[in-house]
């Protein structure tokens, strides 16, 4: 188990959720007053989200104490996911609204 | 010719030697827990991904959530936040042998995971009383009461993906956060939470009434009792800081597969009035 005495304390997990709920807060605002066009919506959106991912992976997870190599195989999945996710599935399903398919 | 005597490291038996540190530098059950997150991960993925597709070839898709379900929802993050707090801080008093603390803590998280769970199954009762609902519902589940008209009725006759993906991305999380608070019982109190869950098993089984969409589902319930059963009473072992974290890590998932769900699902579908 990784040494916990000298590099995390408590404060800082109380900081972190702070933050979570501050940027939860931006959501419901940017989301309820309809600030952005949809597409743009969903791009900031799922920015916040994968912001307060990082936060919960890296503090309440523990990932930021872990070894490199745990670190760099996890943080690369999930950019490889969302990579496919934004360069193929979106412009996809973008392609079917114009083929005409309803 | 004493060196001919000596003999190289690794061939020593039955001393202690040195072993090779394991590949991820963490102890096996964190590992194990990882891989299962990872796995578990492609599973919300491949549904969020459906979802999102579905959102955006779907035009005009529909916007029915006002502001009492974006608040009940905002509340539902804010008891899930508030969750993995307490469940760090309950791993903090694993680490430093503190057990009625680590107890508290992790009653704390387990309150506010099955405040989560009450709010997100009031709110399903309210929109399919509203007339949100899938075919399968009504067939299999028996559920009697929903309007057949009106704009959640519409949606779900013109656009029953929005239900389909609705109802099948929160149900899955809802099941994972079930089973995560059964988890932290279970961590918490070892064998005397069997006897609670069977409680709200059975209060749950006779109180809901048979029109509702939990009537069935609430017998989840009993199967994660079955499997309380045969962990607690088959291996009967103090659970340690490890077993605390390795419980966080789960926790602290399924926290995380809601950061998704809430902006995609409930923000990109306000009614703005």
């Amino acid at each position: 188990m990784h040494d916990t005495a000298t590099h995390d304390t408590k404060g800082q997990y109380f900081w972190v959720w702070a933050a979570l709920l501050v940027l939860t807060a931006i959501e419901v605002v940017l989301g309820y007053r309809q600030v952005f066009s949809p597409v743009r919506m969903l791009e900031v959106l799922l920015l916040l989200s994968v912001i307060k991912s990082a936060l919960i992976i890296g503090y309440f997870m523990h990932l930021k104490f872990e070894t490199a190599l745990m670190r760099w195989l996890l943080v690369l999945s999930v950019v490889t996911c969302f990579f496919i996710m934004y360069f193929f599935f979106f412009p996809d399903a973008e392609r079917i609204r114009h083929l005409g398919v309803q | 010719m004493a060196e001919a005597t000596i003999e190289h490291d690794a061939v020593q038996h039955a001393a202690p030697g040195a072993y090779e540190a394991p590949l991820f530098g963490a102890y096996s059950k964190k590992v194990g827990m990882w891989l299962f997150l990872a796995s578990d991960s492609l599973t919300f993925g491949a549904l969020l991904f459906a979802f999102s597709y579905n959102r955006i070839y779907t035009n005009p898709w529909p916007t029915p959530f006002h502001a009492e379900s974006i608040a009940n929802a905002t509340i539902m993050t804010a008891c899930l936040l508030s969750s993995s707090l307490t469940m760090v801080l309950a791993v903090f008093a694993a680490q430093r042998g503190d057990r009625p603390w680590m107890r508290n803590w992790l009653l704390a998280t387990m309150v506010f995971g099955t405040a989560f769970i009450v709010l997100h199954a009031m709110e399903w009762s309210k929109l399919i009383n509203e007339g949100l609902i899938l075919s399968g519902f009504q067939s299999i589940l028996g559920v009697s009461q929903t309007a057949t008209s009106g704009e959640l009725a519409d949606i779900s006759k013109n656009i029953p993906q929005f239900p389909q993906a609705f109802f099948g991305l929160t149900a899955m999380h809802m099941l994972h956060v079930t089973i995560g608070v059964i988890y932290l019982g279970v961590i918490a109190f070892r064998k005397w939470f069997l006897p609670a869950l069977a409680v709200i098993w059975i209060a749950g089984a006779f109180m809901i009434p048979s029109g509702n969409v939990f009537h069935y589902p609430v017998h989840a319930l009993g199967i994660g009792l079955l499997v309380a059963a045969v962990i607690v009473l088959l291996k009967p072992k103090d659970y340690d800081a490890h077993d605390v974290e390795v419980c966080g890590l789960y926790w602290h998932f399924v926290d995380l597969v809601w950061m998704f769900i809430f902006p995609l699902v409930y923000l990109m579908s306000t009614k703005v009035s």
